[in-house]
């Protein structure tokens, strides 16, 4: 199964159940309090996650490390390379 | 110092890893991949060779390759040429066919201290199928980039872990180990090109139920210079995203 055919699934799922408690499908007679739970739920959710993606983002580039200590190595590195590369003969 | 008589710890276990080198106008940094190559394999000890794929650069990279041969020793540098830029995907194809390794290290950054070490030493430990290099972990990092750049790679990040699931946090990051049956075996089942290339062969990895172990490293891109990232990258990174969700 692909990941679209996996979301495509899981998303059918949940707004089925959505669909049963709020419209209440099924006559099972839920209690008022449920359907009004339910019905601006799929809203919550989006918007949770939303937040989710932006704090976990945000979080994710503040924290993303700044390697200046490999690039200072590799500056010199890189120095010592050309200096030795030319006593072997290497023409540049 | 670069020499790799200068091993003080021989580790002849068998293993041999190849490392695959495909280049196309870089007679300035050719030299300096392999000078840095040659001295952390010596140092490490371990059996190794670098394959050197050029596509017929007009620049005279290939004539680069031909001194570091001289310098290095056949056995340690071999040039496989191909007449034109034919796409990294058949580079990596065509190196392979000559690689006498078991392992295969594919690369496209500056090397840093203890990096071959470390991959080498996760790959040892689960026996991972591949090993890759993850700029988001760990210790692991960048060096040079601005907010922006921060963000957006980021944000394509954190898209694609949602949309895919790769189980590897660093999808476009391209430093690796794979056994060499492992990367034939992805190689031919991977048809993006460019950007996208590394994503698949990760999508895929997970698809085949291969093993991955990840290190942390340090990107540097000085050497290779990766291109800026422009409104036509991110597209053709959207679109690569996409086609392998819808695909895989």
């Amino acid at each position: 199964m692909t990941k679209l055919l996996e979301w495509l699934f899981g998303g059918s799922v949940v707004a089925a159940v959505w669909a049963l408690v709020t419209f209440d499908l099924l006559d099972l007679s839920l209690p008022q309090t449920y359907r009004e739970v339910a019905w601006p739920m799929p809203l919550y959710l989006l918007v949770s996650f939303g937040c989710y993606s932006l704090a976990t983002v945000g979080y994710r580039v503040a924290t993303f490390n700044d390697c200046d200590e490999a690039a200072k190595e590799l500056q010199e590195q890189i120095k010592e390379a050309k200096e030795d590369l030319r006593k072997k003969g290497l023409k540049m | 110092m670069a020499s790799r008589k200068t091993s003080h710890q021989k580790r002849d276990n068998g293993d041999k890893y190849s490392v695959l080198l495909p280049t196309y106008n870089e007679r300035e940094n050719l030299p300096l991949i392999v000078w840095l190559l040659v001295k952390y394999f010596g140092e490490s000890g371990y059996n190794y060779e670098i394959i050197v794929i050029d596509d017929g650069s007009p620049d005279g990279t290939l004539e680069v390759g031909e001194q570091l041969q001289k310098i290095y020793g056949e056995d340690k540098i071999l040039l496989r040429p191909r007449a034109k830029k034919l796409g990294l995907g058949t580079a990596y194809i065509h190196g392979m066919k000559h690689a006498t390794g078991n392992y295969i290290f594919i690369m496209d950054a500056d090397l840093s201290h203890h990096t071959i070490f470390l991959f080498v030493r996760k790959q040892k430990e689960g026996n991972y199928d591949l090993v890759s290099g993850t700029r988001y972990q760990g210790n692991g990092g960048v060096y040079g980039w601005d907010l922006r750049r921060k963000l957006i790679s980021r944000g394509a990040n954190f898209l694609t872990q949602v949309l895919l699931r790769p189980g590897a946090s660093d999808l476009t990051g391209s430093f690796r180990l794979y056994k060499k049956k492992v990367l034939e075996s992805l190689i031919e089942r991977c048809v993006s090109k460019g950007y996208v290339f590394q994503m698949e062969m990760i999508v895929r990895a997970r698809q085949l139920n291969y093993t991955i172990g990840e290190v942390p490293i340090s990107f540097v891109d000085r050497v290779y210079g990766e291109s800026k990232l422009g409104g036509n990258e991110i597209v053709s990174f959207v679109k690569g995203l996409l086609t392998l969700f819808a695909t895989t």
